[in-house]
């Protein structure tokens, strides 16, 4: 009985990336269409550069020309996911407790700004020890902000079942406004005057807070890669773990089948929503603590007019990946390839950086049709299961 | 007086996108579809639209009749939307994908591809309408009371507000409206007397495209001031953010569009703001930065949210697939 409960798992995971693949396949098949029209329309794009595109998409940073510059792009690559993957995260485990986080761009805007404000906040550090201590104060109030900004939207559905969409909404441009405020009303403290780049915070190496590379720079020669693309990965695993193999994973993902049936059972639910929410936060939190603290990325304080992408972007990261924490590194990775594959092609087509964009767009909406695939497949399969039983 | 017409026209004229587009994405989800696309509906419609002006602009056609240089244009993007949205009813109603997964595609989507052709057609990153192109209608000489509906007004506000009316009408008093209901509440029950679910819920998809085009340059061609970059600053999710407000009625929406246009005309108001008419203005001598009226708005949303959570209800069956063979 086991074995074959077993068995249908992984014949149920084996349809999963089949379908995935099938959607990803399609995306990329009608990416080319496009790719081909486009040139139909515009003469002055030869048929041929359709095919030469798609591969320049296809190979991501790959395409870049010679070594140096694919490695490069590379690393620049891995630490341009690490934000994504967590807010991909974020998104996810809120989904799995059926609650839909479009707050992520709020909770990373929060995160940003302790971690900034930490990290810039204490006299220069002048030995490794306390550089350390003060970048893990910095990345925990990230996480901390974060949670609690999550966790707005997850006390007002529990409390007053409040749709937890509109809640997120507004949060995200309360955030954005009061990120803006507390650095103008810090004046020129935070701000890049140095460099007199008023619109931006300074960044965080000024003050000797970077995350460890541990030899990272030297494998990836110019980039500003870190181990915070580890960091991201070990986070996703630790998520997974929780979701797959704890009680309260379990309460979690129990919230999102059945909210009347986990309450029955005896769960308390409102308690798993605002959880769920605090973590999403946290995780949002982290994915912007932990690119500010790289010591090399801008943040642009004036941010009240616009949301961060990284925000919204983690919703096609986690929906591609089904929700899946383990899914979520490589759709993360995934995402930001083509992306780089786009910037490439821009710099070597007559296409302009825009078709990645499209293609991803694409890809996503593809993405959707993957439970109608997997349905697909498994009656095939039934099917020919009763036939070859009536033989 | 003056001050109080500056009011009603300025928030009419943020409150008009929000009160269309909330429209357009309650049509949908009353039909059962969950409508998160409508940012994407918006900039599609958006880019046609100001697309359309530009054209017609080059050619040298209509140039003295702004107003139908206008109308023409909502009708492009109200077309524009409405096919735009063929993606989400395909993938939500015949192939029954994840509503969620096919509207952020859609979000994606429509900027990429506005985006993508005003660099192909025009070499640069947004569409500016031209100026001296008069879509405000001017009339200095009538009596002081009609001035904040009939000065300075734009011909989009009455059409939306008619639209507005005239839907809400066919929803709540119609034969069709009844139906359409129907099918977001308990589509199986419609089945079983007859209706045709699918061919519902396309039309309750299309219409929200439609609406949401309009109301995309709606917005880019009065709040936005004519410029076109793929972009509508979140109103789409504002809107939705408005219909959830609304509780997926059209008083409801109403009521949270003109105030959230009105606290959002205050924000952004708030520094030459005379609210006594004495030339003082008030607010803006209050030691309080612009970042504390853009958060007010938000602020008393999730306010009136709370004391009015109680009652809060969507349509039963919005992102459910219909499928014939459920029980």
């Amino acid at each position: 009985m086991n074995t074959k409960n077993k068995n249908m798992k992984s014949i149920a995971a084996l349809d999963s990336i089949i379908a995935s693949l099938v959607c990803i396949l399609g995306g990329l098949l009608v990416g080319t269409v496009v790719l081909l029209l486009l040139s139909i329309v515009y003469p002055s794009i030869p048929a041929s550069e359709a095919i030469r595109g798609i591969q320049i998409v296809l190979a991501g940073p790959l395409s870049s020309g010679n070594v140096r510059s694919i490695l490069f792009n590379l690393g620049d690559m891995l630490l341009e996911t690490t934000p994504l993957m967590m807010t991909g995260l974020s998104v996810a485990i809120a989904f799995k407790t059926g609650l839909f986080n479009i707050g992520a761009p709020g909770q990373y805007l929060m995160g940003a700004m302790s971690s900034l404000l930490i990290a810039l906040s204490f006299p220069k550090p002048n030995n490794a020890g306390s550089a350390l201590l003060i970048w893990l104060l910095a990345f925990l109030s990230g996480a901390v902000l974060g949670a609690l900004w999550g966790a707005i939207p997850g006390l007002l559905k529990a409390v007053f079942n409040i749709n937890e969409v509109i809640v997120c909404i507004m949060t995200n441009w309360i955030a954005a406004n009061i990120v803006s405020w507390v650095f103008y009303s810090t004046g020129d403290r935070f701000i890049n005057t140095a460099e007199v780049k008023t619109q931006f915070i300074r960044k965080t190496f000024t003050n000797n807070i970077e995350t460890a590379k541990f030899g990272l720079d030297k494998v990836f020669p110019g980039s500003n890669i870190d181990i915070s693309i580890f960091i991201t990965i070990i986070i996703a695993i630790i998520i997974y773990i929780i979701l797959e193999k704890t009680t309260f994973g379990y309460e979690l993902k129990a919230c999102g089948y059945n909210r009347n049936a986990s309450k029955y059972a005896g769960m308390s639910e409102k308690r798993n929503i605002v959880y769920s929410m605090a973590i999403a936060g946290a995780l949002a939190g982290i994915g912007s603590s932990l690119w500010f603290l790289n010591g090399q990325n801008e943040f642009l304080w004036n941010t009240y007019l616009s949301l961060p992408s990284e925000g919204f972007n983690g919703i096609p990261c986690a929906l591609l990946a089904s929700n899946n924490p383990i899914g979520v590194i490589f759709t993360s990775i995934f995402l930001r390839w083509i992306e780089r594959g786009g910037f490439n092609l821009s710099g070597f087509t007559d296409y302009n950086e825009y078709v990645s964009a499209l293609i991803i767009a694409v890809i996503i909406y593809f993405s959707g049709f993957s439970k109608y695939i997997k349905d697909k497949l498994s009656k095939s399969r039934t099917e020919k299961i009763i036939k070859e039983g009536n033989e | 007086m003056n001050n109080m017409a500056f009011l009603i026209q300025k928030t009419l004229i943020y409150s008009i996108p929000l009160l269309i587009v909330a429209m357009a994405g309650m049509i949908s989800e009353r039909s059962g579809i969950i409508n998160i696309a409508l940012d994407g509906m918006m900039i599609f419609g958006s880019f046609l639209g100001a697309e359309v002006v530009y054209m017609l602009q080059d050619a040298g056609i209509l140039s003295g009749n702004p107003q139908v240089v206008f109308l023409l244009a909502m009708l492009a993007a109200a077309v524009a939307g409405a096919l735009f949205s063929l993606l989400l009813a395909f993938s939500a109603i015949n192939l029954k994908a994840d509503q969620t997964i096919g509207g952020t595609a859609l979000n994606l989507l429509a900027p990429a591809a506005a985006h993508f052709f005003i660099k192909v057609l025009y070499m640069q990153d947004k569409l500016v309408m031209p100026k001296d192109i008069g879509f405000v209608i001017l009339n200095e000489n009538i009596p002081e009371f009609m001035k904040p509906f009939f000065d300075k007004a734009y011909i989009s506000t009455y059409i939306a507000i008619f639209i507005f009316v005239v839907l809400s009408i066919i929803l709540y008093k119609t034969r069709f409206g009844l139906r359409l209901r129907a099918c977001g509440e308990h589509p199986q029950a419609a089945d079983s007397v007859g209706i045709n679910v699918y061919k519902m819920r396309y039309i309750g998809v299309m219409l929200s495209g439609a609406l949401g085009g309009l109301g995309g340059y709606i917005y880019i061609a009065t709040v936005a001031g004519g410029t076109c970059n793929a972009d509508v600053a979140g109103t789409g999710f504002l809107a939705l953010a408005i219909m959830i407000f609304g509780n997926w009625k059209p008083g409801g929406i109403v009521v949270g569009s003109l105030l959230f246009g009105l606290l959002k005309c205050l924000s952004s108001t708030y520094t030459s703001l005379d609210l006594n008419g004495d030339g003082i203005a008030i607010l803006k001598d209050l030691p309080l930065p612009m970042y504390f009226y853009n958060i007010v708005p938000y602020i008393v949303v999730l306010i009136v949210l709370i004391l009015t959570s109680k009652n809060s209800r969507a349509p039963k069956a919005e992102g459910i697939p219909y499928d014939k063979g459920a029980r």
